[in-house]
């Protein structure tokens, strides 16, 4: 798969298309089950250390919910304490309504300092504006340095998964793309390389290194930005982020308005959830943090461009809003049984997974059949929101979203099938003892349909291909049949169906 | 109407009518001994697979040059309190000098149990930003009466003012089949010395 997010299929067909490769679903089941168990019992140890009782976990969550809650209700105030700050500290702050404005000012900065090239910090937002791609039209390459980002850069591909952009990628296609790539962008892949991670890590290093060192301009995104002092924090494993923070001369960090937390203090619970919820480790290898211009260490021209993009249309909407309180560890997508089996790419979006099915709505609005069919991408079992650090009701937001497409297909002839099905969903998940009801309706339902053609899903799941006078909609998605058992309770049984397939 | 005007007219009248939220809760604490603390510190930045010596004060010099790579270059902060023989002072060396450095010994400002981190301040004793990242092996002092209990502890400690460096293990990467690979950008041997 390579080009652009955009005019990809829409979420039924791509995911069934990433169904279909077993190498795709194979790497994905490895990597979000590895993390999935080395963040459970990191909470374990949480709630121990903090000790007294099982809630330690659930009250940091609380926190740091709070704190970016807090920053959420109050951003005006903290947008405008946080230039402040960064002004005083010898930074220049950029404002950018949407992606073009941003990326105008990150090419704006490039051609005053001559750069013909920058390197980057694996960044979201950046992703999300384009920016690589419009870098690219003004003659001005961007080269990504995580290695997971190289491996998509050099294999012309695009991520799949937040924090391990490349896990649709296994060993032996990584070598390949390297002693095929590396030598038309830079330093060449030895002649000899294995398939090894470390010697594969090793030549990604020496690589790059060439790179860093004679870059004059570095482009960042933030993981946090602290109003009160105008500090940046970027979290991360590999070290490239310290070589684009600390050695070019210069630095533009694009950093969505939503990045704010109020206080340095507020930073606190938020450190300590976000490495254990992403890559299941107490502290990931590297955070940096800055503000504003250092004398004699590091950058001496500091850029931030504050982006909107969407971000106030989402703090606009009452329920959606709270998805802005995301912080990017993607411990949703490692627990979603659809992700799991669709891979990021189904979502046709920077953001996969179950944030990305609200996120992206959220941000662009409802109205084109890509955007549209994202709430749906989910079985709403709530596994999302029990991982979520910071407490995002994904599947509250994901009801409230299915109902805003449906209002959007208001004046459709025809209405279509998925709005009526879904429009049913609403009404039985809007009241958790009508969910009860339903679900036992639909076990009895189950034991019906059992006896009709039915085929495997992978994961040992049988799948009805086609419910009886079913819609589109139920074809595309391979629904599964409905359950003998209800879905919440066979998740419990199965630890999402993996045990099952044991 | 600038952007900067229009964003935050936006935000306000998105937020119209919506009540700020005054009372965040405070993160819970560990509850961990305090005796036990240098100890636990100890036990996880090994975790990490970093190389962890303890020392007495006396003992310190000679732990850093046994830390240290044989007949490797080194290159030390301005102010480092212990003597290292041979080594160069860094005086604004260019990233590709220091490219070409084996090792970087510095001193720290906080070292944290919980989590196993230590974090730099880059100020005396522990030098810029870029000396404690190029060189490919790291040899950092932290006392033990710079060990704290966790997160909390350290961010009430540490000036945000200045840039800050918070380094758990060496530096690692998971993208290729989720195999843990210790070394890519960062240095890739990390040595903490814990005196006292
Ligand atoms: S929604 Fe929550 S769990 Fe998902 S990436 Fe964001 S913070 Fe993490």
């Amino acid at each position: 798969m390579s080009g652009t997010f955009v005019g990809m299929p829409v979420f039924p067909s791509a995911a069934r298309t990433a169904l279909a490769d077993t190498q795709l679903r194979h790497n994905l089941a490895h990597a979000t089950s590895t993390i999935r168990g080395k963040r459970s019992r990191l909470v374990e140890e949480v709630d121990e250390s903090i000790g007294g009782d099982d809630s330690g976990w659930e009250r940091l969550r609380l926190a740091g919910a709070a704190v970016k809650e807090s920053a959420l209700r109050d951003l005006d105030r903290h947008l405008v304490a946080l230039e402040e700050a960064l002004t005083a500290r010898g930074a220049t702050v950029h404002w950018a309504r949407d992606a073009a404005e941003a990326n105008a000012i990150v090419v704006s900065v490039a051609k005053a300092h001559q750069a013909d090239e920058v390197v980057k910090v694996k960044s979201m937002v950046t992703q999300e504006i384009g920016l690589n791609e419009a870098l690219e039209a003004e003659g001005v390459l961007a080269w990504e340095t995580d290695l997971a980002e190289l491996i998509v850069q050099l294999g012309d591909d695009l991520p799949s998964h937040i924090l391990v952009p490349a896990i649709h990628r296994n060993r032996a296609e990584i070598r390949e793309i390297f002693l095929r790539r590396m030598k038309d962008v830079g330093r060449p892949a030895p002649a000899d390389l294995t398939d090894e991670p470390a010697v594969l890590a090793g030549a990604a290093r020496e690589h790059l290194r060439e790179k860093f060192l004679r870059a004059k301009v570095a482009v960042s995104g933030a993981n946090f930005a602290v109003a009160d002092t105008g500090t940046l924090v970027v979290v991360e494993s590999e070290g490239n982020g310290r070589m684009c923070l600390t050695l070019p001369e210069v630095l533009v960090s694009v950093v969505g308005i939503e990045k704010v937390v109020p206080t340095w203090e507020m930073l606190d619970p938020l450190l300590r959830l976000l490495p254990r919820s992403s890559t299941g480790e107490r502290m990931n290898p590297y955070t940096s943090t800055w503000t504003g211009v250092t004398p004699g260490d590091g950058p001496q021209e500091v850029h931030v461009v504050l982006l909107d993009n969407g971000r106030t249309r989402a703090l606009a909407d009452e329920v959606g809003r709270q998805a802005l309180r995301c912080i990017r560890c993607s411990a949703c997508l490692n627990v979603c049984p659809v992700y799991e089996r669709t891979g990021g790419h189904a979502y046709g979006s920077v953001y996969p997974g179950p944030i990305g099915a609200i996120l992206n709505p959220l941000l662009r609005g409802t109205g084109d059949p890509q955007t549209d069919s994202l709430p749906y991408a989910s079985s709403l079992c709530g596994a999302c929101f029990e991982a979520c650090p910071v407490r995002i009701d994904i599947p509250e937001v994901l009801v409230h979203l299915r109902a805003k497409v449906v209002d959007g297909h208001r004046g459709d002839r025809v209405p279509k099938a998925e709005a009526v099905a879904m429009r049913a969903a609403e009404f039985a998940l809007s009241d958790a003892r009508r969910l009860g009801w339903a679900e036992r309706a639909s076990g009895v339902a189950g034991r019906v349909a059992g006896r009709f053609g039915r085929r495997a899903l992978p994961g040992g799941r049988r799948s009805l291909s086609r419910v009886p006078g079913g819609s589109a909609w139920t074809s595309a998605r391979d629904l599964p049949a409905p359950a003998t058992e209800s879905f919440r309770t066979w998740w419990k049984r199965t630890d999402g169906g993996r045990e099952e397939t044991r | 109407m600038s952007a900067r005007e229009e964003i935050l007219g936006r935000v306000r009248s998105a937020l119209e009518g919506v009540e700020r939220l005054t009372d965040v809760p405070v993160a819970p604490r560990v509850t961990t001994a305090a005796d036990r603390v240098v100890e636990l510190f100890v036990e996880r930045v090994e975790d990490y697979r970093a190389v962890v010596t303890r020392c007495a004060p006396a003992d310190l010099a000679a732990t850093v040059r046994a830390a240290l790579p044989a007949g490797g270059t080194v290159v030390v902060p301005p102010g480092l309190g212990v003597e290292v023989p041979g080594a160069i002072e860094d005086t604004g060396l260019t990233a590709a000098e220091l490219d070409r450095i084996d090792a970087v010994v510095t001193e720290a400002r906080v070292g944290i149990a919980e989590t196993g981190t230590i974090v730099l301040d880059h100020g005396p004793g522990q030098g810029r930003r870029a000396l404690s990242l190029v060189p490919d092996q790291h040899v950092c002092i932290v006392r033990v009466d710079q060990v704290v209990t966790d997160v909390p502890d350290a961010v009430a400690l540490l000036d945000p003012l200045r840039p800050l460096t918070w380094i758990s293990g060496p530096s690692a990467t998971s993208d290729i089949e989720l195999d843990r690979v210790e070394g890519v950008h960062g240095p890739r041997h990390l040595h903490v010395v814990v005196v006292g």
